[in-house]
């Protein structure tokens, strides 16, 4: 029923490296509707944080569409693109590297009004800059200060408080809490989630901690070697999730209670780079319910219930 | 007790920087029984590296300074013990994991030499065979094929390189293992092989573990007691029974758990701990809790809380619970 | 237009909220840093005495009456109050020459630093920005001028295009000019990974702006240091072609023509190698020291 802000149609990364092809995003079919969140779930490897780059084109897609309000992005001129960048932003993870060591506070929150102009004069903009500090809960008194004077937490408020600058539709959040203490992470998800419940932000969540993008996400999709496995609204993965790999990951999790206390479900093997994988599923070589097709040929996604797509030979 | 494998009592460590100087622990009290593993729990800057790196006595020369307390393991006083005798103790009796395996092992040696370096260290009686096969018998152990001790650690992934540090801290059978955040830089799959590993490997050589974490998923599921660091205090202590199913706890403890996105339950808000662990330069008088406790008193700010009675074997150190024991 | 009016408004008082704090200035943080280095700060001083006597040299001496003119009859005169280091061969005042000496070899070390760090950067930080050919290119090059050692590269310059202030500099420049570059390459690339250039990036800021406002200011660092190092590396090497003829000419003083002249006369006469000796044993000294103590304080290590 929402209307999607942006979608990707059969999105593409690969990179040449000296061993071979790597498919770091292979085939990705996503759409997030205006105020939702999409959570995009999973471990090293798997191209979530190249596809959050990709949606930016902070990288450039070997091949497919993205389409915001319905245009294709990647049909953009460099001034048209520009202009997009006023729509879209991205907070990133180390809420370290992620700010300029030598400059302050302010001088990062203004950057994105400067490099547009958005105020001409400077009374104006520092205005706007107080503004934004209050809206993420930055003390006033930080103004001036350098980023290593401060604590990851706050880093990661002057991060979040430099995306909301130029008023952005959409918003790419990579792993942005994975960095903090967990008293912090729940600050700063809280001010993520009053955010969007006020302004009507549209997130990619990227994690790859299932807990923390069950309580942000309305969506989540699951990847794996660049593929994206499954995806569902976030009550139906996790009340019924369908893939191997989901059911593994949710089983892996250790839970802080006595009473789920029990053998932690080990899944065997490891995750490998995908380089000129092997046509077939490519969680094959770890699933518990490989069978020979597996290798044969790959499934796409296939809605099993409404809203809810599994990409496994068992739901064909 | 003489049950006890390492006992550690009132201990204080500083740090001395040109800025300031930094307390980092301050007056721990820890027991740790033979078999049994700890979960020392808190934030970044509780000073739960710290105090491990104290009973290694591993803090770094001229700055990291223990200016209290005392330290005693299976009848050792450690910080009476010369460089030497420590150095015997090291790999042998007491070992040490550490978060990042990519920087632990070293990336010029390869893996095998790496375990028979430590065998060698300690048990210059053994023979090179005999170390051979010992080095086999704990890859093995660890999951790792005993043909691959000829490779080196960037032919190997995370999970992997993790594995082999596990080898070379168990590979003489020490009594104590001391985890720091052991599986916090691999991805969650990875980290279950590597906690049931630990846990096989525990059981089957009897080593103790104090497995340092921020995880209460992980205490949860492999440790038998647990403390909890604030600010380089223990603010509560007990058994995982106690901490997990306990009626009473520290405000912070209730925090803690109230912060954590919950898998199985549907919550909609998460409710932080406002505020900032304190400046370990500049420490508050009375509880250093107090700015961020919402049953703070005028008692709180003024006086440091005792470590209290709550249960037979569940301590809190907390003004709120005077009244249910005796001091 | 009320929206802009209430900004407007607001926005005045911002400004007067924003004086309030006080930024803590940045070299602040790294004198303070730089202070605490005893070897740093005597090499800062001796430097500054240096730099001080040189400067003002005028002040007791006059260039031409006592360095320069001779004055037969005062030949080898020992020290005394009226020429504090004795004199010449040519009956010039020792110290007046070293003093005036040293003009020389710190202008056209400092020039030196100039040209390389300017064409340094120009190189270095275009192939670490812009990679793939462009990279290729550039560093190839880079690679065929350090193949050369670097005095003689300088001194076959100097020789190719003749002997005069503004040749020797040229030369020296370029010849510094290879590490120069893959300094600041190295530093570049370092910094062009992390994810503050990615986000101004995404903020939409043009090349040249992550250039000069995020990139180079990372880097000033490393690139410091090295400019110290190429000072106190000029005035040896200027010494060295001076010593062999190719640099300064007579009879304008210079420590490594001095000491070249000296050769003959040491035997009973040292303090005419000594006197320039010490001058650029000193200079060099106290530069490297005070390079060594910049490259520790300013490290960006800010991590706390």
């Amino acid at each position: 029923m929402g209307v999607p802000l942006i979608q990707t149609k059969n999105l593409k990364k690969f990179f040449n490296t000296p061993y071979g092809l790597l498919h770091a995003v292979d085939d990705i079919n996503i759409s997030i509707n205006k105020g939702q969140t999409l959570g995009v779930v999973g471990e090293s490897g798997c191209g979530k944080s190249t596809l959050g780059q990709l949606m930016l084109r902070l990288l450039e897609p070997t091949s497919g569409e993205i389409l915001f309000e319905g245009d294709n992005i990647l049909n953009y001129s460099p001034a048209q693109m520009n202009e997009m960048r006023r729509k879209m932003q991205i907070i990133f993870q180390d809420p370290f590297a992620s700010l300029n060591p030598r400059m302050t506070v302010s001088e990062i929150i203004a950057e994105p009004l400067k490099v547009f102009n958005v105020y001409k004069k400077k009374n104006d903009m520092l205005a706007r800059v107080f503004e934004l500090m209050e809206t993420v809960g930055l003390a006033e008194r930080f103004v001036n200060t350098y980023p290593h004077e401060l604590d990851g937490g706050r880093r990661q408020r002057i991060g979040v408080a430099r995306a909301l600058a130029l008023d952005p539709k959409f918003i790419v959040c990579d792993e942005p809490v994975s960095a903090l203490d967990v008293s912090i992470q729940a600050q700063i998800l809280n001010l993520l989630m009053d955010l969007q419940d006020s302004q009507g932000f549209t997130y990619m969540f990227i994690t790859h901690d299932l807990s923390v993008v069950k309580h942000i996400s309305s969506n989540i999709a699951v990847m794996y070697l660049g593929q994206c496995v499954e995806f569902s609204d976030t009550d139906g993965l996790f009340d019924s999730p369908l893939h191997p790999y989901t059911c593994g990951l949710l089983e892996s999790i250790p839970i802080p209670s006595l009473k789920h206390r029990k053998e932690l479900h080990v899944m065997e093997g490891e995750v490998v780079s995908p380089i000129d994988p092997k046509p077939g599923c490519r969680f094959a070589p770890r699933c518990p319910d490989a069978k020979a097709q597996c290798t044969e040929c790959s499934v796409p996604l296939k809605e099993v219930s409404p809203g809810h797509f599994v990409s496994c030979i068992k739901y064909l | 007790m003489s049950d006890n494998l390492l006992k550690i009592k009132d201990l204080h460590v500083m740090y001395r920087t040109d800025d300031a100087n930094i307390y980092a622990v301050n007056g721990v009290d820890l027991s740790l029984q033979k078999g049994k593993t700890l979960g020392l729990v808190g934030e970044t800057g509780a000073g739960k590296t710290t105090l491990a790196l104290s009973v290694m006595r591993l803090l770094p020369d001229n700055v990291g300074f223990v200016t209290g307390g005392s330290i005693t393991f299976d009848e050792f006083e450690v910080m009476k013990l010369s460089e030497q005798d420590m150095r015997l103790l090291r790999g042998k009796d007491i070992s040490m994991i550490f978060q990042d395996p990519m920087t632990s092992l070293n990336p010029i040696k390869t893996v095998g030499s790496q375990i028979d370096e430590v065998l060698e260290l300690h048990h210059p009686e053994q023979s090179a065979t005999e170390r051979a096969r010992q080095v086999d018998r704990m890859m093995e152990m660890v999951g790792i094929p005993a043909n691959r001790k000829g490779e080196y650690p960037h032919q190997f992934s995370g999970g992997m390189k993790q594995r082999i540090v596990i080898a070379i801290a168990l590979a003489c059978n020490p009594k104590l293992l001391l985890a720091d955040e052991p599986t916090t830089a691999l991805d969650v799959t990875i980290q279950a092989q590597v906690l049931t590993m630990m846990n096989r490997l525990k059981s089957q050589l009897g080593t103790s573990m104090i497995l340092i974490t921020h995880d209460l998923g992980i205490v949860a599921q492999i440790c038998d007691e647990v403390a909890i660091m604030y600010a380089g205090e223990i603010v509560e202590k007990g058994t995982v029974e106690d901490i997990f199913e306990g009626t009473v706890h520290h405000p912070y403890t209730v925090g803690l758990f109230g912060a954590i996105p919950n898998l199985k339950e549907k919550t909609r808000r998460l409710h932080p701990i406002e505020g900032l662990m304190p400046d370990p330069a500049t420490l508050p008088q009375g509880c250093y809790f107090a700015d961020r406790c919402e049953h703070c008193t005028v008692r709180c700010r003024s006086e440091s809380p005792q470590m209290l009675r709550v249960g037979e074997t569940h301590r809190v150190k907390c003004h709120l619970f005077c009244n249910q024991s005796g001091v | 237009m009320t929206a802009t009016e209430t900004v407007s408004a607001s926005g005045l008082q911002a400004q007067e909220r924003f004086k309030k704090y006080k930024k803590k200035s940045q070299f602040r943080t790294i004198w303070n840093r730089l202070k605490k280095n005893r070897l740093a700060m005597l090499g800062l001083i001796i430097f500054s005495v240096i730099l001080i006597i040189v400067l003002g040299a005028d002040l007791a001496f006059d260039y031409e009456a006592d360095a320069i003119a001779q004055h037969l009859s005062q030949r080898f005169k020992h020290p005394s109050w009226q020429h504090l280091l004795g004199t010449d061969q040519y009956g010039r005042d020792l110290l007046a020459r070293v003093i005036y000496g040293g003009r020389i070899s710190l202008f056209v070390g400092i020039a030196t630093i100039c040209v390389s760090l300017t064409m340094g950067i120009v190189i270095g930080a275009s192939a670490a920005y812009y990679g793939g050919w462009v990279d290729n290119v550039l560093m190839r090059f880079t690679d065929m001028f350090l193949a050369i050692p670097h005095t003689l590269m300088a001194l076959t310059l100097v020789a190719a295009l003749g002997n005069s202030m503004l040749n020797l500099i040229l030369a020296m420049g370029l010849s510094n000019t290879p590490r120069m570059s893959r300094l600041v390459r190295s530093a570049v690339l370092g910094i062009t990974e992390q994810d503050y250039v990615k986000a101004a990036r995404s903020c939409g800021a043009k090349d040249s702006r992550i250039i000069f406002r995020h990139i180079l200011p990372n880097a000033i660092g490393p690139i410091l240091v090295q400019a110290t190092q190429t000072v106190a590396r000029s005035v040896l090497t200027i010494s060295a072609l001076s010593f062999i003829g190719l640099g300064i000419s007579e009879p304008t003083p210079e420590w490594g023509a001095m000491l070249s002249e000296a050769k003959s006369q040491m035997r009973y006469h040292a303090n005419l190698a000594v006197a320039p000796g010490v001058a650029i044993i000193t200079s060099v000294l106290s530069l490297t020291l005070l390079g060594d103590g910049l490259r520790d304080a300013l490290d960006p290590r800010l991590k706390n």
